[in-house]
């Protein structure tokens, strides 16, 4: 578990270097997973079990490392009221539109459509 | 003193509001519908705004006390590394269906977001806190930070539309006769991420599966290209 969360870590600043050296308006965790993928992809197929058990741990507590991020929400004063038609339009119009047009594409490209569903 | 204390304490606040909204949320599992609503990323905040409009404490006071989360979803974003390393033979598979969906979909998403909020009368500080709506909140919060959002309308927006994601999404698949658990899995993962593919392990561990794999190669994507085009575009 602490050698995945080191493991992790370290990626992480690998990527945040890699941004800082190269000025690219990436986010450094985002070059840090690329790394990671990549590194997982050319030394083996299987995923070693203390990395794999620290990645579930992490993916499975997402929600309770973004709430104080979240909590942003209520406190923005920067806001005009005129604002919130547009955001919340584009929420609800923009994602069932894009579920809906997403789903009905990949249902046509599907080489066995319903095929083995369960 | 005082203020180690303080920092303590509205550590300690992040960590009890997530504790209440979990339980809720686990409690309310008979009711798939509700249970969305539920989502500890929604009760969570609202418990944690509520604490700091009694106390009187401001939100960058209490951002600044839960920094090492902000560090940690970085953490998380190296993570997704695993479950689409995992994945990976799905994709090999399955490549041209799910490279094509992958590319429509996230590029639709933000296309189809902005376009709206421009019809409606958003500015331009609007149309990029947007931009990154479909992506996992650990990357849209650093497109965001990158370029010139607003963090926490980021946050909030990600949130919500994973939400709305997550209730409406299998409504809509079943209305479009859609049952393939891959495909509900990894559409719900393009466009509702995170919250999305909790609801998606509900449904089977495939289609939860797939979920993983959209929400990775999105975030990837997403995070890869849309900071280029905004910043060109503004």
């Amino acid at each position: 578990m602490l050698r995945g969360l080191a493991t992790l870590v370290c990626f992480q600043g690998i990527g945040e270097a890699v941004v800082y050296l190269s000025d690219m308006p990436i986010p450094g965790p985002v070059i840090g997973m690329v790394l990671l993928f990549a590194t997982l992809q050319l030394t083996g197929t299987e995923t070693p079990e203390w990395l794999g058990e620290t990645g579930h741990f992490m993916i499975r507590w997402l929600s309770l490392m973004f709430l104080p991020a979240c909590t942003g929400l209520f406190f923005l004063p920067d806001i005009t009221t005129d604002q919130w038609l547009p955001i919340i339009g584009a929420m609800f119009l923009g994602t069932l539109l894009t579920m809906a047009a997403s789903g009905y594409l990949m249902h046509r490209l599907m080489p066995d459509p319903d095929g083995d569903s369960q | 003193m005082t203020s180690v204390l303080t920092t303590l304490t509205l550590f300690a606040l992040t960590g009890a509001a997530f504790f209440i909204a979990f339980t809720l949320y686990r409690a309310s599992h008979a009711r798939p519908a509700i249970q969305a609503l539920l989502h500890p990323l929604v009760v969570g905040p609202l418990l944690v705004t509520g604490v700091l409009l009694l106390t009187g404490v401001s939100y960058s006071h209490y951002r600044q006390a839960n920094s090492p989360f902000f560090y940690l979803l970085g953490t998380a974003t190296v993570a997704l590394a695993i479950p689409l390393h995992q994945q990976f033979h799905h994709i090999r598979r399955l490549a041209r269906p799910l490279l094509t969906t992958l590319l429509f979909g996230a590029s639709f998403a933000v296309i189809s977001a902005l376009g709206i909020a421009w019809l409606l009368g958003g500015n331009s500080e609007t149309l990029v806190s947007l931009a990154p709506k479909s992506v996992t909140t650990p990357i849209a919060l650093g497109i965001a930070e990158k370029v010139g959002g607003l963090q926490g309308l980021t946050a909030g927006v990600v949130v919500f539309t994973g939400v709305i994601g997550a209730i409406l999404g299998p409504l809509l698949f079943s209305k479009l006769g859609i049952r393939d658990d891959r495909i509900i899995g990894f559409v719900t993962g393009i466009c509702a991420h995170g919250v999305g593919t909790t609801r998606a392990f509900e449904i089977s561990s495939r289609c939860g599966a797939f979920s993983s794999l959209g929400l990775g190669m999105t975030g990837a994507l997403t995070a890869l290209i849309l900071p280029w085009l905004i910043l060109w575009w503004f």
